[in-house]
C-alpha cells in the first residue's frame, strides 16, 4: 500500500475494485465502513459480486470478469474529456500524460459499456465522483492482479489515481491489500527470483558484489530464476529437486491436475510445513516446522509495517523453527549458518537492505515501524511518494484492454471466478484444522445467480458439476443475487471440491500471475 | 481547530472545542470512571459512572456526552459523586449476580474491579432469571443473560464498527435485559466479546479456560491475512485459551475477524507434523532429524553437482517470517547458488 491502512478515514471517495475486503481484510471493511457512516465519505465499488460493501456504497458499478482495463481506461476519458484531472499536479510530477490522452480518447462510455456491460451513465458518473470528491484512495486486491492482464489492471489503477493527483496524500494513494500474513515481507526479504532484499535486482553488479562479500561466496548467479508459476511446469525438466517451505501449491496454484503431474515428476522433492498438506504428501522428504506462535520473528504488513512476532508456545514434538532446518541444511552443505536468535538476522538483514536498515528490534518492541526507513534515527514512511515519486516522476502508460484468456463459448457457456470466504484462508490447511470455523462453514458451496439456477432447474443447496477444460467437480450450491447471470463463484479452500483443478493457467506476461479469476465452465446439475 | 480553557479538578486544561469533558480530562491525566464509554464507540450513557459536576449546575452531568465549554469549572471526585457511582454500581448489581468464582471475566472484569474500588459489599440482589441456556448470534461466544448489565458496548460496537446490527437490546417479559440476536448476519468477528466489560459475554471454543490471573498474554501479530492485526495469545499449559485484540501500534484498534481471534485450533491439533518423516516404497516413515537432514543436503549436493544449481528450485513462503524467507532466499542463493525461489504471492 503507498498509503496507511487507517488511512481510508480521511479519505473523501474510496474506490475498491476486486477486493471483497469484508470477507479477506475485514479491519479495513471496518475503516471503510467507519469512513462513509462516521466521515461521510463517499464508497464507489466495482466488483462483478455484490459484496457486502455494495450495501453501503454511493454507486457499485457490476463489470464483466476481466474487463477492468476498459472500464478504467473509460473512466479516465471521462475525467480528460471534462478536463477534470489534476493538470498542475500531472505537469509537476509525471510524464506520459499525452500518451494516455491519447490512448483513451477512443474509451467512451458507450464503446466501454459494449465491453463492460456497465451502463454508460454509471461510467460518467464515477468518473465526476472519483475526480471532484477527493481526496480519493483506491483500493484493490487479487481480483485486479489474477487475470492474464493483472500487470495493466495495476498500472491503469495507478494512473486514474495519479490523473486525480492522488498518489502521495493522505486519504489517497493505490493500495493493493495483501492477502497473506507476510507476502509484503516475503518480497521484501528477497523471495523473489530477480531480486536480493529490498528489491535488489540480482542482475545489478553492484547488489550482487554486495551480497557476494557479505555471505562470503563467490559463485552467486547473476541470472534472473524462475518464478512458481514456471518451476512446476518445468518439474522433471529443468527443475530436478524442489525445497517447498509453507506452500500448499496443489491446491493453490491454477490448473490444479497438471500441477500435481509436473511436480510427480520431479527426482526430489521436500516439504517443511506444520502440517501433511496435499502437497506434502507428494514429497520424499517431510521437515515438521513451527507455527506462527511457536517463534520469534516480524511480519510486513499489508501497509509495509513491521511487526513483531513472538514465540508463546513450545513446538509440537520435535517440530523445529524453519530457521532453525534451513540453517542445519546449509551446515551439512558446508555453509555454517549460525545466528543467535531472530533479531540476529534482522541485523543482517539491516547491514543489507537500505529500506529496512533502520528496523531494529529494539524500536518495534512497542511500535511498528512502516518501510522505506533508511536509518536507525529515522521515523519510517506510512505515506510514499508525498514529494516525488521514488523513482523520479510517475510514469502514465497508454494501455489497450484485452480480453480474458478463456472465455464462455457454446460448449463452457459460463464464466468462473474464485476467491476467499471470510471463514476459511487460503487451502484451509489452518481454518479447517479446528471445529470454530468449520461448525460456521463446514463445506464447499459454488455461489449460483439465482436466474441461472432456475434455467438449470436447480435450487439452493442442490448439486450440480462444474466442468473446465482441465477438470470437473461436484459441489453444493448457493443460490443468490450475489453473482452475475453467466457466473459462478467458487472458493479454493476446499480439497474435496479443488476449484483450481478447474481454473486457468494462463498467466500474465510481467506478474507471471495465473488467471484466477476468469475461466470458461459449463454447469450440469448433478444426479 | 479552535481551543477552549477549562478547569477540572482546580487544574487548568487546554482541549479542542469538539471535546467531551471524558476526552479533555483524559488528555489532561485524569481518570473519571466508566462503563459503557468505549474509545471506538459514539457515547451511550448507559451506566451513569463518568457523572462530573459542573459549576453552577445542580446536576451532575455524563462527561462522556458533554461537551467542554470556555471557562467551564469540572470537578470529577467529591463525597458525593463518589456516592452516585455507588448507587449506580448497586442499581446495577440489582440484576448481576455476584458469580465471580465461576465467571471466565475475574481478574479483568470491569464491573469487579469497580465494585471494589467503590467498596460496595450488600446489594439485595434480585431472584436470577431461572436459565442461562439463551441462544447467541454465533456459536463461538456464550452468552451469560444474568450477568449482562444492559451497557449496550456489544449492541453499539456490531453497528458502529462492523456496520453489521445483529444484536439489540429487549426485556424479556420479566423486566430482565435480554439481547436479540440476528444469526443469519453475524459474522461471528466477536467484536462484541472484545467490547464487554462484564462476563457476559465468554469465549466459546477453547475447552480449557484460562482467567486474567492464570495466563501468560503474548503479544503478537495475527497469522492470516495481511492487515497485520495485533492481538494477545493468552496461554495456560502451553495452550492457546483464547485470542484478544489489542489497540495498539496503529493497526486494528482492538478488532479482529473471526479467523483472528477464533481460528487458533490449528495449533494444538493432533495432526500437526512432529517429527521428520522419510518416503520408503511410496510410504512415510518416521526418521530422526540427522537422518532426515543428512538425506536432504546429500541429495541437494548430488543434483547440484550432476545437473548444476539451476535444477533445484525453493519456494519460500509467504506464511513464515521475514527472518525465515532472509534465510531461505539466502540458502538458495548462497549455498545452492541459484535464483530458482519464489513464494506464493502470485495465488
Amino acid at each position: 500500500m503507498t498509503n496507511p491502512l487507517q488511512d481510508v478515514l480521511k479519505s473523501k471517495v474510496i474506490l475498491i475494485i476486486g477486493t471483497n475486503t469484508t470477507s479477506n481484510h475485514p479491519i479495513i471493511a471496518n475503516y471503510i465502513y467507519e469512513a462513509v457512516q462516521k466521515h461521510g465519505a463517499k464508497l464507489i465499488v466495482i466488483d462483478p459480486r455484490k459484496i457486502p460493501l455494495v450495501g453501503i456504497s454511493h454507486l457499485w458499478l457490476r463489470h464483466k470478469l476481466g474487463t477492468d482495463v476498459a472500464l478504467i481506461n473509460g473512466l479516465m476519458h471521462v475525467i480528460i474529456r471534462e478536463n477534470l484531472q489534476a493538470q498542475t499536479y500531472i505537469d509537476e510530477r509525471t510524464t506520459g500524460f499525452e500518451d494516455l490522452k491519447a490512448c483513451v480518447a477512443k474509451y467512451t462510455p458507450e464503446y466501454v459499456s459494449g465491453i463492460t456491460g456497465v451502463p454508460a451513465q454509471d461510467i460518467v458518473e464515477v468518473a465526476r465522483l472519483f475526480a471532484t470528491e477527493g481526496p480519493g484512495s483506491i483500493l484493490y486486491a487479487m481480483g485486479i492482479t489474477q487475470h492474464i492482464s493483472g500487470t495493466d489492471n495495476v498500472k491503469s489503477l495507478g494512473a486514474l489515481s495519479m490523473l486525480c493527483g492522488y498518489v502521495g496524500v493522505n486519504g489517497g494513494g493505490v493500495n493493493p491489500l495483501r492477502g497473506q500474513n507476510n507476502v509484503q515481507g516475503a518480497c521484501d526479504m528477497g523471495g523473489l527470483p530477480n531480486v536480493f532484499t529490498g528489491y535488489q535486482a540480482v542482475t545489478d553488479s553492484v547488489a550482487h558484489d554486495k551480497f557476494a562479500k557479505a555471505w562470503n561466496v563467490d559463485n552467486l548467479s547473476a541470472k534472473v530464476g524462475m518464478t512458481v508459476t514456471e518451476m512446476v511446469p518445468a518439474a522433471g525438466k529443468l527443475i530436478k529437486a524442489l525445497y517447498i517451505m509453507g506452500e500448499n501449491p496443489i491446491l493453490s496454484d491454477a490448473d490444479g491436475h497438471h500441477v500435481e503431474k509436473c511436480l510427480s515428476a520431479l527426482d526430489f522433492m521436500v516439504v517443511q510445513d506444520i502440517f501433511l498438506t496435499e502437497t506434502a504428501k507428494l514429497a520424499d522428504v517431510v521437515l515438521p516446522s513451527t507455527c506462527f506462535a511457536e517463534k520469534d520473528g516480524t511480519f510486513s504488513n499489508t501497509e509495509r509495517k513491521v511487526l513483531r512476532v513472538r514465540k508463546a508456545l513450545d513446538p509440537p514434538g520435535e517440530a523445529w523453527d524453519d530457521s532453525r532446518v534451513i540453517s542445519a541444511i546449509a551446515e551439512r552443505m558446508g555453509y555454517p549458518m549460525n545466528y543467535a536468535d531472530a533479531s540476529a538476522v534482522m541485523t543482517e538483514i539491516n547491514a543489507l537492505t537500505p529500506s529496512y536498515a533502520g528496523i531494529l528490534y529494539s524500536r518495534i518492541e512497542n511500535t511498528g515501524l512502516v518501510w522505506p526507513c533508511p536509518a536507525p534515527d529515522h521515523p519510517g514512511t506510512p505515506v510514499l511518494h508525498t514529494k516525488a515519486f521514488t523513482k523520479g516522476k510517475g510514469s502514465f502508460f497508454a494501455i489497450e484492454y484485452r480480453a480474458p484468456a478463456e472465455l464462455s463459448d457454446a460448449e463452457y457457456p459460463s464464466l468462473l471466478t474464485t476467491g476467499r470466504v471470510h471463514q476459511h484462508y487460503h487451502t484451509g490447511t489452518m481454518t479447517r484444522k479446528g471445529s470454530a470455523l468449520n461448525s460456521l462453514y463446514p463445506e464447499p458451496l459454488a455461489e449460483i445467480n439465482a436466474e441461472d439456477a432456475k434455467i438449470l432447474n436447480i435450487s439452493d443447496g442442490s448439486y450440480v458439476h462444474i466442468i473446465s477444460r482441465r477438470g470437473r467437480l461436484k459441489v453444493k450450491t448457493s443460490v443468490s443475487e450475489m453473482t452475475d447471470r453467466g457466473v459462478v463463484f467458487m472458493p479454493f479452500h476446499f480439497f474435496e471440491a479443488a476449484v483450481n483443478r478447474l481454473t486457468n493457467g494462463a498467466l500474465d506476461p510481467v506478474s507471471k500471475i495465473p488467471e484466477f479469476k476468469v475461466c470458461a465452465v459449463r454447469i450440469e446439475k448433478a444426479a | 481547530m479552535s481551543m477552549v480553557k477549562f478547569t477540572i479538578d482546580g487544574k487548568e486544561v487546554v482541549a479542542t472545542e469538539s471535546a467531551t469533558i471524558l476526552q479533555a480530562a483524559k488528555s489532561a491525566g485524569i481518570k473519571i470512571p466508566t462503563l459503557c464509554y468505549h474509545e471506538r464507540l459514539n457515547p451511550i450513557g448507559s451506566c451513569g459512572l463518568c457523572i462530573v459536576e459542573i459549576d453552577g449546575n445542580a446536576d451532575a452531568v455524563s462527561a462522556c456526552s458533554t461537551p467542554v465549554m470556555e471557562g467551564m469549572i469540572v470537578n470529577s471526585h467529591s463525597d458525593r459523586l463518589f456516592r452516585l457511582r455507588q448507587e449506580s454500581l448497586k442499581l446495577l448489581l440489582v440484576s448481576h449476580p455476584l458469580d465471580c468464582p465461576i465467571c471466565d471475566k475475574a481478574g479483568e472484569c470491569q464491573l469487579q474491579d469497580l465494585v471494589f474500588e467503590y467498596g460496595i459489599k450488600d446489594v439485595e440482589c434480585r431472584a436470577p432469571r431461572k436459565s442461562n441456556n439463551v441462544l447467541y448470534a454465533t456459536s463461538l461466544i456464550k452468552y451469560w443473560p444474568q450477568r449482562c448489565i444492559a451497557c449496550l458496548r456489544c449492541v453499539t460496537a456490531c453497528k458502529e464498527i462492523k456496520g453489521i446490527g445483529a444484536l439489540e437490546m429487549q426485556s424479556d417479559p420479566d423486566g430482565f435485559n435480554l439481547l436479540a440476536v440476528n444469526p443469519d448476519v453475524c459474522v461471528s468477528c466477536g467484536e462484541c466479546l472484545q467490547v464487554c466489560p462484564t462476563g457476559a459475554l465468554t469465549e466459546n471454543v477453547s475447552r480449557i479456560k484460562g482467567r486474567a490471573f492464570q495466563v501468560k498474554k503474548v503479544p503478537t501479530t495475527c497469522s492470516y491475512c495481511g492487515c497485520g492485526c495485533q492481538i494477545n495469545l493468552n496461554i495456560l499449559n502451553n495452550q492457546v485459551v483464547s485470542v484478544t485484540g489489542r489497540d495498539d501500534l496503529g493497526v486494528n484498534q482492538g478488532s479482529l475477524c473471526v479467523k483472528g481471534r477464533f481460528g487458533y485450533e490449528f495449533i494444538a491439533s493432533d495432526q500437526r507434523l512432529t517429527k521428520p518423516l522419510i518416503k520408503k516404497d511410496g510410504i512415510f516413515k518416521e526418521a530422526s532429524w540427522d537422518e532426515a537432514l543428512d538425506l536432504v543436503a546429500k541429495t541437494f549436493t548430488q543434483i547440484k553437482n550432476e545437473n548444476g544449481p539451476d535444477a533445484i528450485g525453493g519456494f519460500t513462503s509467504a506464511r513464515c517470517t521475514n527472518e525465515d524467507n532472509y534465510l531461505f532466499q539466502k540458502f538458495m542463493r548462497a549455498v545452492i547458488g541459484t535464483n530458482n525461489v519464489d513464494h506464493c504471492a502470485r495465488l
